[in-house]
């Protein structure tokens, strides 16, 4: 039983690197969102199948607030966000996409490395995804860098968070209630924060949308 | 009355605060209020310290919080700079709203938010949970990043991205580390208790060393970059020079000081877990890099608060290498390079709040001839500059001697790198500020006489500190020191 949940929770961490590579070589901003979403349910099934392995309760709720937080509530925040902005056909462009994946798949070797030492002291069924959760970390960091839009970068701290969340889930069956629940506030706050933002930077500089902010974060 | 009343009090009044300023906040009366508001959590937090230095470390609320002499020390510096904070800003702001500003729902964000980043870094301090503290300090983030946007211009706005971004990614890493410290204590203690910092701290030695080492790296980095340690540091000027200047007084005084308390909780847990020096010496060198690189980006700077937050990133390199050295001397010169410096730079924000006022602008050239115009300003900001720049008898000439004569025993070639920065910091900021008091007057009078016994009581307080420590004060840092020394 322990086995095929292990086959699986792996293999759902295999997704969670597939979807953070697509991530840093997508170039719409709607495919970015439905990756995000993406990435959520990956999470929670995640949640789930650790749930029921270890017959913990909590892991359900973490499962649930996941659900509604970043599968439901988070995707529709952005997506109402990009429409209203009217920036959900825009095309951005990336520089040199092939460089970016190769430095993606350096910076998974090096995510590796790193947790090897850490991943044999891990109890949980997952251990071995540790280093794919760290990677992911490191590659939304990437994405945050490389895009110059708001939005994008938006993304990719909300995708470095879910990749933070999956981490605790690997490595220790979650954190404790009372932390997932701030954490959680703690992101959701920050995405209404940064929603209000982005339209008052609109308000401001009407004609030169979001890309204004964009073009200051290059100085 | 009872600790658990009293620390509800201190926690507590901040969020009703914030609520009825949320309403009020727009009054004529609102800065009062905001004022009695930090007056009424400055004296349940007295209350509480006192409590703490006569009945020792406990716990509040079951496990929940707790006190010990370290942070009822952040805890009562952090409520009596809110205060004097809230006293500064109440000719400030409304110069601010006269000058059209600041709108109603501008005062009204400003008000409620200042309370709930007062209420987030004292929860920050008292919680006894690693997590609860991560929570915290990325609330205060949260509630700070839209005052340094608040007057709406394209630079305001990419400073707050910064602040936003910047912090965001940092405190992920924060997060990741303390997740990794969870994995490292759920080995050997039960989960209820794996992320109390009071069961951290006893079991220590038993935390798993590799582990735990990683954790501190990613620890020091997340909670680093809100110190504003180099190389995480661009944020810190930005959010310091767009926003209100009363929130870049409470910003250098105080949420560098408590996001400099995470890391030192951090440490001392991982110095128990790894005994090899290693978190010491990290610390050593993030803080020896920011000091110089600080320095040598004061050369630069055109505004005069920008001027100033850069020397914020210096001083805090200061402590942080202090408390790197560790040991009793360097880590009471730390403790006490804390007080002072939360003190004079909070000061200096004040002045130089008023005089950008005054000139109507916040470049340094533009700033001219204080004294002619308001004497007091002009003498306060000279005086608190010559205190933060470390002129003997304030308080930070003090901190900064302690700090050299422990280099000079335990790292030797550091203490000419720091005296280099120490002289270049104070050519480079008096020479500015020198321009800024005197010369021919460019400034106009305010329609609202300037708040300046903070200034000066805060100045006192420095000037007190340089030149005699009370018993009770010393034993209380030296309780403090012993609480670092693990």
């Amino acid at each position: 039983m322990h086995g095929l949940a292990t086959q699986i929770v792996n293999f759902l961490a295999a997704i969670l690197l597939l979807i953070s590579f697509a991530m840093l070589s997508q170039r719409r901003i709607l495919a970015l969102i439905h990756l995000y979403t993406l990435q959520g349910v990956t999470l929670v099934l995640a949640n789930l199948v650790l749930g029921f392995v270890t017959d913990d309760t909590h892991l359900y709720v973490s499962a649930a607030l996941t659900l509604v937080l970043k599968v439901g509530l988070i995707p529709w925040i952005l997506y109402r966000l990009a429409r209203h902005l009217r920036i959900t056909g825009d095309v951005e462009s990336l520089l040199n996409i092939p460089a970016t994946l190769l430095t993606g798949i350096v910076l998974v070797v090096v995510a590796f490395n790193v947790a090897l030492p850490v991943t044999q002291f891990a109890a949980s069924v997952a251990r071995g995804t540790l280093g794919i959760a760290l990677a992911c970390v490191l590659l939304s960091f990437m994405m945050m860098i490389t895009r110059a839009k708001a939005i994008s970068q938006v993304i990719g701290f909300l995708s470095m968070e879910n990749a933070l969340f999956f981490a605790a889930a690997a490595a220790t069956n979650g954190m404790p209630m009372i932390v997932e629940l701030g954490v959680g506030l703690d992101v959701l706050v920050g995405m209404l924060i940064l929603g209000v933002f982005m339209f008052q930077i609109r308000q401001q500089f009407d004609s030169l949308d979001i890309h204004h902010l964009a073009e200051h974060q290059d100085e | 009355m009872n600790s658990a009343w009293i620390l509800a009090a201190v926690l507590g009044l901040p969020l009703v605060a914030s609520a009825c300023l949320a309403f009020a906040g727009a009054r004529r009366v609102a800065p009062d209020l905001n004022a009695a508001f930090s007056l009424l959590t400055l004296a349940a937090a007295l209350l509480l310290v006192q409590r703490t230095l006569a009945h020792g470390a406990g716990f509040v609320f079951g496990h929940a919080f707790f006190v010990d002499p370290f942070n009822v020390f952040l805890v009562a510096l952090t409520a009596f700079v809110g205060w004097t904070t809230a006293l500064f800003s109440k000719p400030y702001m409304r110069v601010e709203r006269d000058r059209g500003r600041m709108s109603a729902n501008r005062m009204r964000l400003y008000h409620a938010m200042y309370h709930l980043f007062v209420f987030a870094m004292l929860l920050a301090l008292l919680t006894n949970n690693m997590g609860v503290l991560w929570v915290a300090m990325e609330a205060a983030t949260l509630a700070t990043v839209l005052l340094v946007s608040v007057y709406r211009t394209a630079a305001s706005y990419d400073a707050a991205w910064k602040y936003f971004i910047l912090c965001g990614v940092g405190i992920a890493q924060a997060l990741f580390g303390t997740i990794l410290l969870y994995l490292a204590a759920s080995r050997v203690l039960s989960d209820g208790d794996a992320l109390l910092l009071t069961s951290l701290t006893a079991a220590k030695a038993s935390l798993d060393p590799t582990i735990v080492s990683l954790a501190f790296v990613f620890l020091l980095i997340g909670y680093g970059t809100k110190v504003g340690l180099v190389p995480m540091h661009s944020w810190l000027p930005d959010a310091h020079a767009e926003g209100p200047t009363p929130i870049s007084a409470v910003l250098s005084g105080l949420l560098l000081n408590v996001a400099l308390y995470a890391v030192l909780r951090c440490k001392v847990l991982a110095d128990g877990a790894l005994q090899n020096g290693l978190p010491g010496r990290l610390l050593v060198g993030f803080g020896l890099v920011s000091v110089l690189v600080a320095t040598f980006s004061l050369f630069r700077q055109t505004d005069a608060k920008r001027l100033f937050s850069f020397s914020s990133i210096e001083h805090m390199g200061m402590m942080t290498f202090a408390f790197g050295l560790g040991g009793p001397v360097a880590t009471f010169a730390g403790l006490l390079h804390m007080t002072v410096h939360a003190l004079i730079k909070s000061a200096i924000f004040f002045t130089v709040g008023h005089a950008a006022q005054k000139a109507g602008t916040q470049a340094i050239d533009g700033i001219r001839g204080l004294v002619r115009v308001s004497p007091v300003v002009g003498w306060g900001m000279l005086l608190g500059t010559l205190a933060i720049l470390g002129m003997p008898p304030f308080g930070v000439f003090a901190s900064e001697f302690l700090i050299l004569t422990s280099t000079m025993h335990t790292l030797p070639w550091a203490a000419p790198l720091l005296m280099v920065a120490l002289a270049v910091a104070f050519a480079v900021i008096f020479r500015h500020v020198q321009h800024m008091v005197f010369g021919e007057a460019t400034a106009r009078r305010l329609e609202y006489r300037p708040a300046l016994l903070p200034v000066f009581v805060h100045l006192a307080i420095g000037l007190v500190l340089g030149l005699y420590i009370p018993a009770w004060l010393d034993a209380w840092y030296r309780a403090a020191g012993a609480v670092l020394a693990g």
